[in-house]
């Protein structure tokens, strides 16, 4: 098996411990851009290597860079660590296991927008590795790779941590900048998108951190080298977060283009009841349900393929459902996460998940007849291309997915 | 008034000279995670003044409580138990820890403890899909993750707690 390139503390021990990560080659990449490459080399470098927005949406993450006016200042970074899909756990491996490697990812970033400030929003409940990160921030700070002059340049940054305190919808990026202004975490209208008005109404980038740990290998090894790994379409490496009915959970690091086959049985070891897969949901709780025919498994996981089975990839938090699950149990747990999770901003939304919720906990609990299952369909159908963000789309794909290829699992609960 | 969010205080200080001066209002987050620091709930009257130190009216930080899951504005144990029950973990049998969890310490899920030391709550996915079933314990004094959870494991990590609770006994 190759090494690994995000998570790289998976062969090197003491991987967050700054000397530890400069004796592996650490901050050679943010030097390289920083001493040889202006801003604008670092961005077309990262445009070239085809990198695209690990948090979901896949967005060619230098295209993202590009939107920031060169009219408007300061610019700010925003690091998205609220990693808070069901069934995602990556980037919190990256922060606590590789911290520096993030930071350096971090420092690229704002170079290439040339903003001196980065904010890293973490989720409230990651409140220990919040000060870890802190930590590490200080021994950069000791180090002289923050602060001003960075490497006698003309590059100031300062990183600061913050923490949300327990609500999804902060991971949506206008919802966090308003949580990270200190109020509720309600998403804004677009446009203006965040890169022209963003944090305190200023061009702001927001990345994952999982997006931000691919800029110094990229930088470092140039974005040909990038392009060797994965699919045309989707380069690079993935982490894949596996849970659910699998021998094996945890994170794995593969390319993108990596069947579902190969993560399911050659790395997680198969369903722990040996059972049949029966349901995929790639992109955790947002997802559409994959019926796991034998053409689902074979499919390779990258942004074009996955949503030819009518799913997306999302942040590839694969949860795995056996052939005892049944859907209607699956439906009622997503569509009550939803309920607990949206804003209220939006009605449909708001009303929508509240009912979604309450009819399928009630054909879960064999308390439905026949029309609560088509009701239940169209409240979903009510929500779709209704709402401000993404929470009320996502609410409903387990559900219309569920609907539409394991509709018996609900008929079975019906009184 | 309580000194931990006296204007001078180095922690307010730290805190709000990490946002630009006329943005002081993002501090609002950490001043209330500062002001959990003395009862694990916040005040009436630490609203107010967070409030007056960001420049804000009372009501906006009051909002700012009542959205966020982690900010409480009543008292409850001081150790909560909060145990996710979302898909990943249901898969590995959180709801049947999370039942036989609440059985053995004898209160229901939402209740605390008599002695006022344990409050057990659900709570949505934690990031620790793959160590199911797993836990967080909120306490004044920050949060911490206990994952790869058994319902003994558990009783005991809460034991251990309990025996190492700073300071007096809460009335």
């Amino acid at each position: 098996m190759s090494p690994h390139i995000l998570l790289r503390n998976r062969d090197i021990a003491s991987l967050n411990r700054i000397e530890i990560y400069k004796k592996y080659g650490g901050f050679t990449a943010v030097e390289k851009a920083v001493t040889k490459l202006t801003p604008a080399e670092v961005l077309n470098e990262v445009k070239e290597s085809g990198l695209r927005g690990r948090g979901g949406a896949g967005f060619p993450t230098g295209v993202k860079w590009g939107f920031l006016p060169n009219s408007i200042w300061p610019h700010y970074v925003v690091a998205n660590a609220d990693e808070s899909e069901p069934g995602t756990f990556k980037d919190r491996e990256i922060m606590e296991s590789n911290p520096f490697q993030f930071l350096e990812g971090l420092m690229i970033a704002s170079y290439a927008v040339q903003a001196s400030t980065a904010y890293i929003y973490l989720r409230g409940e990651f409140w220990q590795l919040a000060a870890e990160l802190d930590r590490c921030i200080r021994d950069m700070e000791k180090a002289g790779l923050l602060g001003d002059k960075i490497y006698g340049r003309d590059f100031s940054l300062r990183i600061y941590t913050h923490l949300g305190a327990g609500a999804y919808i902060c991971g949506e990026e206008t919802a966090l900048l308003e949580s990270l202004e200190g109020r509720i975490g309600q998403p804004r209208l677009r446009p203006p998108f965040p890169a022209v008005a963003g944090l305190y109404g200023k061009p702001t980038l927001i990345n994952n951190v999982e997006t931000i740990a691919n800029l110094p290998p990229i930088i470092e090894k140039g974005a040909t080298w990038y392009r060797t790994i994965g699919t045309e379409k989707s380069p690079g490496v993935k982490i894949f977060s596996l849970s659910g009915c699998i021998c094996k959970p945890g994170n794995y690091e593969l390319p993108l283009g990596t069947s579902f086959r190969e993560l399911i049985f050659t790395h997680g070891g198969g369903t722990p009841s040996g059972k049949t897969v029966k349901a995929i949901m790639p992109a955790g709780a947002s997802s559409s349900l994959i019926l796991a025919d034998e053409n689902a498994l074979d499919t390779p996981m990258d942004y074009e393929s996955v949503p030819a089975l009518g799913a997306q990839l999302g942040s590839a938090s694969m949860i795995i459902l056996d052939e005892d699950t049944s859907i209607a149990d699956v439906v009622a747990k997503t569509s009550h996460f939803f309920k607990h999770e949206s804003c209220g901003k939006c009605t449909p939304c708001r009303e929508g998940t509240y009912w979604m919720s309450h009819l399928a906990q009630r054909i879960a609990g064999g308390e439905a007849t026949s029309n609560d299952i088509d009701l239940l369909y169209s409240v979903a159908s009510q929500i779709e291309n209704k709402c401000l963000c993404p929470l009320g789309e996502f609410s409903i794909m387990p559900v219309i997915s569920g609907l539409k290829h394991f509709r018996k699992d609900f008929e079975d609960r019906i009184k | 008034m309580n000194p931990s969010l006296s204007p001078s205080s180095p922690e307010v200080q730290t805190i709000l000279s990490k946002y630009p001066p006329e943005h002081t209002r993002s501090a609002i987050m950490p001043l209330l995670f500062l002001a959990q620091r003395e009862n694990g709930y916040v005040t009436k009257d630490q609203i107010t003044q967070i409030a007056s130190l960001v420049r804000v009216t009372p009501t906006e930080v009051a909002s700012v409580v009542g959205f966020y899951t982690l900010f409480h504005d009543e008292p409850g144990g001081w150790y909560r138990i909060q145990v996710c029950t979302d898909l990943p973990c249901l898969m590995k049998g959180a709801d049947m820890f999370l039942e036989q969890l609440c059985a053995n310490i004898g209160i229901k899920v939402g209740e605390t403890t008599p002695d006022g030391m344990v409050t057990i709550e659900e709570v949505k996915c934690l990031a620790g899909c793959h160590r199911a079933p797993m836990f967080q314990v909120q306490s004044p004094e920050g949060i911490t993750y206990h994952e790869n959870q058994s319902v003994k494991s558990a009783l005991g990590v809460i034991e251990k707690l309990k025996e190492n609770k700073p300071g007096e006994e809460k009335a």
